[in-house]
């Protein structure tokens, strides 16, 4: 720990000082996987791995499956995603390529302040704003049209897997698009002239030489705003109607992991909690496995670089 | 095929500061003209209206007139995008895509403009890569980045890159700038072979270096060009006691 340069009372006490903060770091999220397993501890001994996949959640038989909670979880936060993911990465290329000047910092400043806005208003928005609009307009009009499809069967009630998914989108479009933009205007603008030299376009430039370089960075933002999807507890509980229930349609009511949690927690005792601890187990694996492959994913990226994914563009 | 550069009474600004007075000043082809003077006195802003590069600038106005072979260069009309591929540029600091390897550096330009197709890229990659020096040391890592490289063969590599799309002229903005010395005497070399067939306007903040490589000077001073004229004469005698206090030092 030696630093070659700094004074004396600095190199003794500073590389203790931010030690013993990681350890106590470390300490902390150790702990808190001691408590949520020992909570959890119940319900894993009495339902075992089948938890996972038994569909019936039921406090009155105390039965517990968490397959409608695990799959609304992945569906809401997937679709979420999707629906995100382009918009938030357009609008980064638009923010930081194409718009004009005098619009980009105003406009970005907007956007971050976006991003700080806490999810709870987006979700009293989704369910005064969105919701009525979705049952009589978008839900309407899926159900008329495309009702055919068992996944847009009504009825169209307002709350439920779309709405929710909607209301995520807005709670992760800021993010994907500050922290895209933010990695677009990192690039550095000699890459962009040295291409624009050899007689590219805007658009090539960004495509040649903006998102190739800002790849790795995207890639991250997509899977942090997953994973807040995924952990969004208060917005989506507002929104997605709450039934224990496997989703088979996109108009109808489900539930999340942490809807459930937030929905059941204050009344829940014995087997009924320990089955809560347990949801929020899977729900801190699910997270921890989409971090982890964020960091392998950058990890293979950079050491990708200039390689083959870039080779057969054309 | 070089094509010459001829620059009549450009003014040019940026808001309201007038970076450019008036400059008038001609590079025959097959020639060297180097562009020196004290620092922000608009040498790289002058190469950046040949090729339009200024356009990446806000609150840039541009006036008069700049002929590249036969066409007015700052005629709305032209095609930007074509008049790039024929006036190439090297700059200040190397910059090699970093996301493409050595040998996709090189063939970006051709990608790019559709110039070839299959085995036919990689016998134009190795071409460049032979002209600038660089094949022998590079070909056996093709497909490192070309960020790999040293500074000064990165350079190269901005000489290769810009070479493959075939332009009739080149313009350089202190190309050694970030160079160590003898990395510095193989550009002058380069630049020395390149000038058989391409216009070349360099900026240089080297005195020797512009008597060594070229073989016309222009002395740019607060925007204006104070003189102009054959290299061999001017830096044995100036006709302007201006251009003489920079060159003995006592400006700049
Ligand atoms: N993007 C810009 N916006 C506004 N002013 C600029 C911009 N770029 C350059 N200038 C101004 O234009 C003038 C000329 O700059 P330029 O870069 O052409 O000088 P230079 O001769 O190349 O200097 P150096 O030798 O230091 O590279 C300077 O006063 C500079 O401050
Ligand atoms: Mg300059």
């Amino acid at each position: 720990m030696a630093c070659p340069s700094g004074d004396k009372v600095g190199e003794g006490f500073f590389p203790y000082l931010t030690a013993s903060a990681a350890a106590l770091l470390l300490l902390l999220v150790a702990g808190i996987l001691l408590i949520v397993f020992r909570g959890a501890w119940p319900a894993l001994h009495t339902f075992g791995l089948a938890f996972l996949f038994e569909t019936v959640w039921n406090p009155v038989a105390d039965v517990y499956g968490a397959a409608p909670a695990i799959l609304g979880t992945i569906i809401t936060s997937l679709l979420a995603l999707a629906l995100a993911g382009p918009l938030g990465v357009g609008t980064a290329i638009f923010l930081s390529e194409l718009a004009p000047l005098w619009l980009r910092k105003p406009a970005s400043f907007v956007v971050e302040l976006l991003a700080a806005v806490p999810s709870i208003v987006y979700g009293l928005w989704g369910l005064f704003v969105l919701a009525p609009i979705m049952r009589t307009v978008v839900g309407a009009w899926l159900e008329k049209n495309l009702g055919f499809l068992p996944m847009f069967q009504g009825p169209s009630i307002g709350v439920g897997v779309l709405t929710a998914s909607v209301v995520l989108t807005i709670v992760i479009l800021p993010t994907i698009t500050a922290i895209s933009r933010e990695v677009m205007r990192a690039v550095p603008s000699e890459l962009r002239e040295g291409m624009y030299a050899l007689g590219a376009t805007r658009w090539e430039v960004i495509s040649r030489v903006v998102l190739p370089n800002s790849r790795t960075g995207i890639l991250g933002a997509l899977l942090l705003a997953l994973g807040r999807a995924i952990g969004e507890a208060m917005a989506v509980t507002m929104v997605i109607g709450n039934a224990n229930a496997i989703p088979t349609s996109f108009l109808a009511p489900a539930q999340t992991a942490a809807s459930q949690i937030v929905n059941e927690f204050p009344e829940a005792f014995d087997l009924h909690l320990s089955s809560l601890f347990l949801l929020g187990l899977v729900l801190l694996v699910i997270t921890l496995v989409i971090n982890a492959s964020a960091v392998w994913l950058v990890y293979r990226t950079n050491q990708n670089a200039g390689g083959a994914l870039i080779r057969h563009e054309r | 095929m070089a094509e010459s550069v001829t620059v009549e009474n450009l003014s040019f600004w940026f808001g309201k500061q007038q970076v450019l007075k008036d400059i008038s000043l001609s590079a025959q082809a097959r020639e060297v003209t180097a562009l020196i003077g004290p620092s922000g006195c608009g040498k790289t802003t002058l190469l950046r209206c040949i090729n339009r590069l200024y356009r990446l600038y806000s609150g840039a106005s541009i006036t008069g007139k700049i002929t590249v072979g036969t066409e007015n260069v700052l005629d709305p009309r032209i095609d930007q995008v074509e008049l790039r591929r024929r006036v190439g540029m090297i700059f200040q600091k190397p910059n090699p895509f970093p996301h493409l390897s050595i040998f996709e550096n090189v063939a970006a330009g051709i990608r790019l403009h559709g110039l070839a197709q299959g085995r036919e890229v990689a016998e134009r990659v190795e071409s460049c890569l032979k002209k600038v020096a660089l094949w022998e040391e590079v070909k056996d890592r093709l497909d490192r980045p070309g960020t790999m490289l040293s500074i000064g063969q990165q350079q190269r590599l901005c000489f290769a890159r810009t070479l493959a799309v075939e332009p009739r002229v080149f313009l350089m903005d202190e190309p050694c700038a970030s160079l160590d010395p003898v990395s510095t005497m193989r550009i002058e070399e380069l630049i020395r072979e390149l000038h058989k067939e391409y216009t070349v306007i360099i900026v240089t903040h080297n005195m020797q270096q512009a008597a060594r490589i070229s073989q016309q000077t222009a002395f740019v001073l607060n925007g204006e060009v104070v003189e102009v004229g054959r290299t061999a004469e001017m830096f044995v005698r100036t006709r302007d006691e201006r251009t003489e206090a920079y060159l003995t030092g006592k400006m700049g």
